[in-house]
């Protein structure tokens, strides 16, 4: 009987999404609030009892296939806050277009459960039952605004390329397998070390492959593609919530995976992530500039996000790994923001996606616009904005790292990338705004927004704990 | 007892709180509101930072009223300020500026006035930050926030190329400052701490050196700016609000140059010595060509702005000429005058181009135009307005009795230790700067009356005539007895010449 207790908050939240489905049925429409409530509880006690659980030291159970460590912990935590964060702002959204249903709280509860699975995943079978657990909810949740056909094309491409990488991980999988013997991470790593010449070819395929399919899941250039049209496509809601939170799990997935089982191949997959963070900071940036749709650009800004986190993995370091968790939480917290004031912009039958819409927003509410304007300041990286500290911790572990000349090339980008993020703030600040509609919405949206983004600027002046957390969960 | 106060923080986040403090009157009806409490944060900053100078003590180079906190520790970053010689009298000058600019936009500013009023305040803090961090992380932040404010005020009260104005000004800078951002944590990576002042002591190979040189250059000539980067700096002047040119001209350049003596000279003395025939070229490019500029300019706020990336020209030559004299005299005493004498430039520049612009924007605020042409005879129903004109054109122009002088001729006496040709280029700028100052001014201000609109304007009112006032006081005591600024810089600058001519190439 393997120990079970590491694992409680999985069992935990496992047990709840099950009951809110069941109790959902009972519910009326009227009173689906309790559905909202009670997912947002769950959420709660799960980050409490992830918390409670908490031991220094790792511990693994199911014969080693599940870990629970620091790193884990600390990114499942944040996992939780951003999709309880993503529940409030959808809310209004949901409502609005009279789908406000218990199915997507329930879908948005597993794919929680696909990223705690996926984040303390120790062994390639578990990596892949939390990945296809994450993504078969998200294809589902994408789709979940069936009468829109947007959303239905959105859900096809992302399915369909998601299948595909999918497929090329567990072929890269299955190739490591067989050279090494085993699907354990800790057993890779070992089997790894002084592995003999005829080998290396077939396990450099298996590794290919496996730098393939996480490139996907993250949207890393060139397999990216999806990216675009399902943000796109997808209800804002959905799209704050696939753009924020999987993208902690895919961190925590190349963490285990590559730099834990194949760390020692480092000098290999440095070179592929070298050149897809660079094409993803190219790709990102400069087609970024070209979009009309805020929800695509900001899909080529993620994109180019991708590639400055790609960075800190490639350092290789424990500074760049730490690095690397850093940006990946800061990202997701300001993307998070981002689509927050999307949504808040947008009323039933109007989406609020055009750039155009964000015109004059420093006149219709001078508070929202300065949110914004944070946000925007953060993600192009600009101080006292957190995004700043982010790109900061990056380039340090680079430069450490002995590769300036990337350093100077990704800061290079950053300036292309400022000019998209200005153009948002120019429009809120310096245009006359076209559309005149009082913005309305509920107190706790407004709420838990003005904190998201004071919380930006906040953590930008004293960043030096959230730093030091990361620091010490890679340690 | 003064002294036990953190006085620097208190400094920088008395203007930054009374920003914040002002946005919450922020409803039309309570723009005078705003205003007042503005004023008051502008003032109580002003006087909080005459402490500095009273308690300053002349007799040391070392840091003083020095704040040190860890503020990242992952990073060993520091919240570390401190003020020696060269910062501290910039402080003052932003202090005093920001008071002014405040009362300057006092009744022209019509919508938005509590965010505009925010916007300068908190600007007036960082910008106090960049001259008082010690920390190059904080640095850079104080440096880079600052721009978020500049962008905002080109770009919301701005004229009407304001878009492209201010987008431009901010991408700019921000090119700059990033490769410097990646030179500093490239000596993180070499001596595993950010204080500027431990980057003071760290050896560096000569092609470090000079990559790192290049880096800074890059991101400090675009503020100064100096040719060839100089191109945003008369399209931001041009579109931004009087205060908006005001505080760009004269603290904003100034932390480019300030930055060369803060940065590039002391931490990469070897290739600024080898670069130095390079810095110089491109000083003297400022100063003659840019002069060139500036007189064939229609626009008057345009013509100012060209004036100044002049004059700043002497700023970077006064620094750069030391290498030079140095070499020539074997001693180091006589480059000190050059350097004293930039920064004598530095602040007296910041007095002159404030009040120029200050002038075009009063008048400005009567016919609505900018334009030569528009004007001619102003001096007929503005009389006591044309007085200040043409006092403040002049010590432009270097005229001796004005502050302006002062810094322009302690440069050009040491060129003529460094070379006489460089001299003799750098002091053309006397004949052209009153060219282009003084023409402008016979045509804007002298002869007859060139239309109705110019014979129907009012003189200065109180408001206006409090601020070109102050400005001229300031102009005359530190072209007059400029021994008390130049006695606060003594330790500094003698210290700083040891420390740029010394080599930090390692030991082979």
């Amino acid at each position: 009987m393997p120990d079970l207790m590491p694992a409680l908050p999985e069992m935990f939240l496992l047990t709840m999404a099950c009951i809110i489905l069941l109790a959902d049925l009972f519910i009326s429409d009227k009173n689906r609030v309790f559905t909202y409530l009670l997912s947002l509880a769950t959420l709660g006690v799960t980050a409490a009892l992830t918390v409670a659980m908490h031991t220094p030291e790792p511990v693994y159970t199911f014969d080693g296939s599940f870990v629970s460590d620091t790193m884990g912990d600390v990114l499942k935590v944040f996992v939780y806050l951003v999709t309880a964060v993503a529940f409030i702002y959808s809310r209004d959204y949901l409502l609005a277009r009279n789908i406000f249903k218990g199915e997507y709280f329930v879908l948005g509860l597993f794919a929680v459960l696909g990223m705690m699975v996926l984040i303390s995943a120790h062994s390639m079978l578990t990596i892949y039952l939390g990945l296809e657990l994450l993504s078969l909810s998200l294809y589902a949740m994408v789709a979940f605004q069936r009468d829109s056909s947007k959303a239905t094309e959105a859900a096809m491409k992302y399915f369909v390329l998601g299948a595909l990488a999918s497929g090329m991980l567990l072929y890269g999988m299955s190739l490591i397998y067989g050279i090494t013997g085993t699907l354990d991470i800790g057993g890779v790593h070992t089997a790894i070390i002084g592995l003999e010449d005829s080998k290396q070819m077939v396990l450099g395929l298996g590794l290919v492959l496996v730098i393939v399919g996480m490139a996907f899941k993250l949207g890393a250039v060139p397999f990216h593609m999806w990216m675009p049209d399902v943000y796109h496509g997808a209800p804002t809601a959905v799209t704050l919530f696939i753009s924020t939170a999987p993208k902690i799990a895919a961190f925590a997935m190349i963490m285990r995976l590559l730099v834990e089982g194949l760390g020692d191949l480092h000098a290999q997959w440095r070179d592929i992530l070298i050149i897809m963070a660079v094409l993803s900071m190219l790709v990102g940036n400069v087609i970024a500039i070209a979009q009309t749709n805020i929800k695509r650009m900001l899909a080529y800004s993620t994109i180019s996000h991708v590639g400055f986190l790609l960075l800190g993995i490639l350092a290789g370091t424990q500074a760049g790994y730490s690095a690397s968790m850093f940006y990946v939480i800061v990202y997701a917290l300001m993307g998070m923001g981002g689509f927050g004031v999307i949504i808040l912009l947008s009323r039933s039958g109007f989406e609020a996606d055009k750039l155009d819409d964000f015109k004059g927003l420093n006149d219709r509410s001078p508070w929202f616009a300065f949110i914004m304007m944070i946000l925007m300041f953060s993600m192009a990286g600009v101080p006292p904005a957190l995004g700043f500290y982010a790109k900061l911790a990056v380039l340090q572990a680079v430069i450490g790292a002995g590769l300036a000349w990337l350093a100077v090339v990704a800061v290079i980008f950053s300036i292309i990338g400022a000019f998209y993020y200005l153009r948002i703030i120019k429009l809120m600040y310096f245009d006359k705004a076209e559309d005149t509609n009082p913005i309305e919405t509920s107190t706790d949206m407004k709420v838990v927004l003005s904190a998201n983004g004071l919380g930006i600027l906040f953590l930008g002046l004293a960043p030096g704990s959230l730093l030091a957390l990361c620091t010490a969960a890679i340690g | 007892m003064l002294a036990d106060l953190p006085l620097l923080s208190l400094v920088i986040w008395t203007p930054i709180l009374g920003g914040v403090l002002v946005l919450f009157a922020s409803k039309e009806e309570q723009a005078g509101m705003a205003k007042i409490i503005a004023l008051a944060a502008a003032v109580i900053t002003f006087l909080l930072t005459i402490p500095l100078y009273t308690s300053f003590d002349l007799a040391t180079h070392q840091m003083q009223f020095v704040e040190n906190t860890p503020w990242i520790s992952a990073f060993n970053i520091n919240y570390h300020l401190g003020v020696d010689g060269i910062s501290m009298p910039l402080i003052l000058l932003t202090a005093f500026t920001s008071i002014l600019v405040v009362i300057a936009g006092w009744d022209n500013i019509k919508h938005k006035t509590a965010q505009y009023m925010a916007a300068f305040l908190i600007m007036d803090g960082l910008m106090i930050g960049v001259f008082a961090a010690l920390d190059s992380i904080l640095f850079y932040v104080f440096w880079e926030a600052m721009l978020i404010p500049m962008f905002l005020i080109i770009g919301i009260w701005g004229g009407e190329r304001r878009v492209y104005a201010t987008i431009k000004f901010f991408l700019y800078t921000f090119l700059g400052s990033v490769f410097m951002l990646v030179a500093l944590i490239y000596m993180y990576t070499q001596s595993g701490t950010f204080g500027i002042l431990d980057f003071h002591g760290i050896k560096l190979g000569m092609t470090e050196q000079i990559l790192i040189f290049l880096a800074f250059l890059l991101a400090f000539a675009v503020k100064v700016p100096m040719w060839p980067v100089h191109t945003w700096l008369p399209d931001a002047h041009v579109e931004a609000p009087t205060g908006g040119s005001v505080i760009l001209a004269a603290i904003m350049l100034k932390m480019g140059t300030y930055g060369f003596v803060r940065f590039s000279m002391p931490i990469t003395p070897d290739a600024a010595q080898n670069l130095d025939w390079l810095m110089i070229t491109l000083s003297l490019i400022a100063i003659v060509y840019i002069a060139f500029v500036a007189l064939v300019q229609k626009d008057m706020k345009k013509l100012i702005a060209y004036s100044s990336i002049s004059h700043m020209g002497f700023v970077t030559l006064g620094f750069f000429v030391v290498y030079m004299i140095a070499e020539n005299t074997g001693s180091v005493q006589g480059a000190a005058m050059g350097i004293e004498g930039a920064l004598v430039q530095m602040i007296s520049h910041g007095f002159i181009s404030g009040a120029m612009f200050l002038c075009i924007g009063v008048m400005y605020d009567r016919m609505h135009s900018r334009l030569i042409s528009d004007y001619g005879g102003v001096a007929n129903t503005m009389p006591v307005f044309a007085g200040f004109m043409v006092f403040f054109a002049m010590a432009n122009a270097g005229l001796p009795g004005t502050s302006g002088f002062v810094g322009e001729f302690l440069v050009i006496l040491s060129a003529f230790k460094a070379n006489f040709w460089i001299a003799f280029l750098a002091a053309t700028t006397l004949i052209f700067g009153a060219a282009y100052t003084l023409w402008m001014v016979k045509r804007v201000i002298f002869g007859e009356v060139a239309n109705e609109k110019v014979a129907a304007l009012k003189d200065l009112n109180n408001r206006e005539f409090f601020i070109l006032g102050t400005l001229a006081v300031a102009v005359l005591i530190l072209g007059l007895w400029p021994a008390p600024l130049l006695d606060v810089m003594h330790a500094t600058v003698d210290h700083l010449v040891q420390q740029i001519t010394t080599s930090k190439l390692p030991n082979l």
